[in-house]
């Protein structure tokens, strides 16, 4: 089992939510004030270093036009962290493909930063939330499809040794593809992709590649790993290892339950402040049409709740919070629900969390947490856990009593 | 009817002077009463662009000129002979483009508050961003009445997936360039046959100031500003509306 510890490096300074529409997309760049930013970067850049202290994975990410995510170009932050660090791999998840026009320039960054990083890149491909297709002016529909398309071109920027290839397809041409350097690590950087249905799931299983799984919960996870499973088996003969599955869930560890109550209160910013209207959230083509016909029924928005309760949450399956002893039951239970994963990837940092507080919180998963996920899936066999989660019946809606107290088991 | 390998919907009613009519952005239209009307005198052959109403959009669908070489088999299918090529907004650009390529089927055209060209600035927003308007305000810039505007909330179900598709389908056509294409203009001049324009006085999508320019890059068009209407004024004035086409085409 390894961990990865996450941010989204957001701006939390803001006005009151009643006067905006939106944090993301159109809300005007005037509230962003450049000297806060500065700070702010520089806290988070440290909070990314600590992990190479205390031996956590690096995890981070990119959004556009929005305060919930500063950073628009994650390979340049990814690049600061290549020299800044020397030991922790460092996890970009992930290049939003069917945003970028050139995929071989993404073949590129991801080479230039294996090589400075003496090859600790892993790298993950997304197609992207549907509030970057206004910021991208890149019409989401088949965005999977351009995504995939994009992902052959890399791969095979990646391992092409000899000289130029021609490369034109229904939506990249690129005729002398020849990238300088080549990646550090070979035959390239290991590869994740998020995924977000069984469907999603199966071309992901089928590279073998690493697929990772945001928030999705108890009501979920089950149908998503299943599909990544099972393509797996279908496509390879073997079982998928565990080490092919992530899960990312929220995550704050006190020594007590009302310290770990407070710093994961912290972290629901992250969904709070989520205000975004359905003229961003629902681009044409995006959803299909029954979920794009929800949202301007204004029955739901997409992505993550706006009015979440830390209750909800955690029984959810999408919150992990509590002491150290009460996190590691609740990551077992919902690991073991799963049918097992090996990557655990933690948003540690939202909202006003304090610097202090991550790394309390960093600090006690690394010492008291880890090591027992480590021991507990070590001798895991992965077709052995899938029977026994198969064989748990369906869990959905917990109702949770104590704050702290074994609630999703 | 079968055309270029797919099944395309064709709605054909009336007799008289064939006319070719090509819906916008919110789906077909022949249905409505200003139809019945025009199908007195006309006979209106109204295909359902792919991917609205439900249909399917080929894979390889993802511009305007598809729709244009789509049509232009249509005419040739039917043999169609002295046609009178009615587009609306997206159908309206449609039609523009097929009269650019070849015309030689047609008599005259009418074109409905269209889109297609760009008419101000690089950071002019001609054509209001249909995809980044919450529904209160696209209603407002739609509709001059706009307790006509749909209502997502109260609509049944398989009618409001419908329309979702639908506004996938206009993206698909329309994203990038944005309801436009840069080089239209210089293919104006192609366009010799008499064309007309309708516009709804409070259209808040192309303006009346849009349209007037637009008018203005084909030789000879003229223009009819429909009161008390915005983007529809086929919906909203049938009956001015109805009068109009008259006028011009009757």
């Amino acid at each position: 089992m390894k961990s990865w510890w996450f941010t989204e490096d957001c701006y939390p300074h803001l006005p009151d939510e009643s006067t905006y529409r939106s944090i993301r997309v159109d809300l005007p760049n005037e509230h962003c004030d450049p000297e806060v930013a500065h700070d702010l970067y520089n806290r988070y850049l440290d909070l990314w270093c600590a992990c190479d202290e205390i031996g956590l994975g690096i995890m981070l990410n990119e959004h556009h036009q929005t305060a919930t995510c500063m950073v628009p170009a994650a390979p340049i932050m990814l690049g600061i962290l290549a020299r800044q660090t020397s030991k922790s791999r460092l996890l970009i998840l992930g290049n939003p493909l069917p945003n970028r026009n050139q995929p071989v320039r993404v073949a590129e960054e991801m080479a230039l930063v294996d090589v400075i990083s003496k090859g600790r890149v892993e790298c993950g491909f997304v197609r992207s939330v549907p509030y970057e297709a206004a910021a991208a002016n890149i019409l989401p529909y088949k965005g999977s499809e351009r995504m995939w398309e994009a992902h052959d071109l890399i791969m095979k920027a990646w391992t092409t040794h000899d000289g130029p290839f021609n490369f034109e397809g229904k939506y990249y041409h690129h005729r002398q593809v020849n990238i300088w350097p080549r990646p550090y690590q070979q035959p390239h950087p290991p590869v994740w992709i998020t995924m977000g249905s069984a469907g999603s799931a199966v071309p992901v299983a089928q590279h073998k590649h690493v697929g990772a799984v945001f928030l999705a919960g108890y009501p979920r996870i089950r149908s998503v790993y299943d599909g990544y499973r099972q393509a797996y088996l279908d496509a390879h003969g073997t079982h998928a290892p565990l080490d092919r599955l992530a899960y990312l869930g929220l995550c704050y560890i006190g020594e007590n339950d009302r310290e770990a109550e407070e710093g994961a209160r912290k972290l629901l910013w992250y969904m709070e402040a989520n205000k975004v209207p359905p003229e961003w959230s629902n681009p044409p083509g995006y959803h299909p049409p029954p979920v794009s016909a929800q949202v301007m029924r204004g029955v739901t928005g997409s992505g993550v709740p706006t009015n979440p309760t830390l209750e909800e949450q955690m029984a959810r399956g999408n919150v992990f919070a509590g002491t150290p002893d009460q996190v590691f039951e609740q990551i077992k239970s919902f690991w073991e629900y799963s049918g097992g994963f090996g990557h655990m990837l933690m948003m540690g940092q939202a909202g006003f969390l304090s610097d202090a507080d991550a790394l309390k919180s960093m600090k006690l998963y690394k010492s008291e947490v880890e090591p027992r996920l480590i021991e507990l899936a070590k001798n895991a066999d992965p077709a052995e856990l899938w029977e026994k989660s198969k064989a748990m019946p369906i869990k959905e809606g917990v109702d949770l009593g104590n704050f702290g107290v074994e609630f999703v088991r | 009817m079968k055309l270029q390998g797919q099944e395309i919907d064709v709605v054909r009613k009336g007799s008289g002077q064939p006319l070719v009519l090509l819906h916008g952005g919110g789906g077909p239209i022949a249905s409505m009463p200003f139809a019945d009307k025009l199908a007195e005198k006309f006979e209106i052959i109204a295909p359902t662009h792919p991917g609205f109403a439900g249909s399917k959009i080929p894979d390889h669908f993802n511009r305007i000129d598809d729709l244009v070489y789509l049509y232009l088999d249509l005419l040739d299918e039917l043999d169609l002979n002295d046609v009178i090529l009615m587009g609306f907004s997206m159908g309206g650009w449609t039609a523009v483009e097929l009269a650019t390529m070849n015309s030689t089927r047609l008599s005259k055209m009418i074109l409905v508050d269209p889109v297609g060209v760009k008419t101000g600035g690089r950071e002019d927003r001609d054509i209001a961003d249909v995809f980044a308007l919450p529904g209160e305000k696209l209603a407002e810039l739609m509709f001059h009445d706009t307790s006509l505007a749909p209502r997502p909330a109260d609509m049944p179900e398989d009618q409001l997936q419908i329309m979702a598709a639908n506004r996938i389908a206009l993206g698909v056509y329309t994203w990038d360039p944005y309801m436009h294409n840069p080089k239209l203009p210089h293919r104006l001049h192609r366009i010799k046959m008499p064309t007309h324009f309708i516009w709804g006085e409070s259209d808040g999508i192309v303006t009346v100031d849009y349209g007037e320019k637009y008018c203005k890059l084909i030789d000879g068009a003229t223009m009819t500003v429909i009161e008390k209407a915005g983007h529809s004024p086929q919906m909203e004035q049938p009956d001015a509306f109805v009068d109009a086409v008259f006028k011009f085409a009757g």
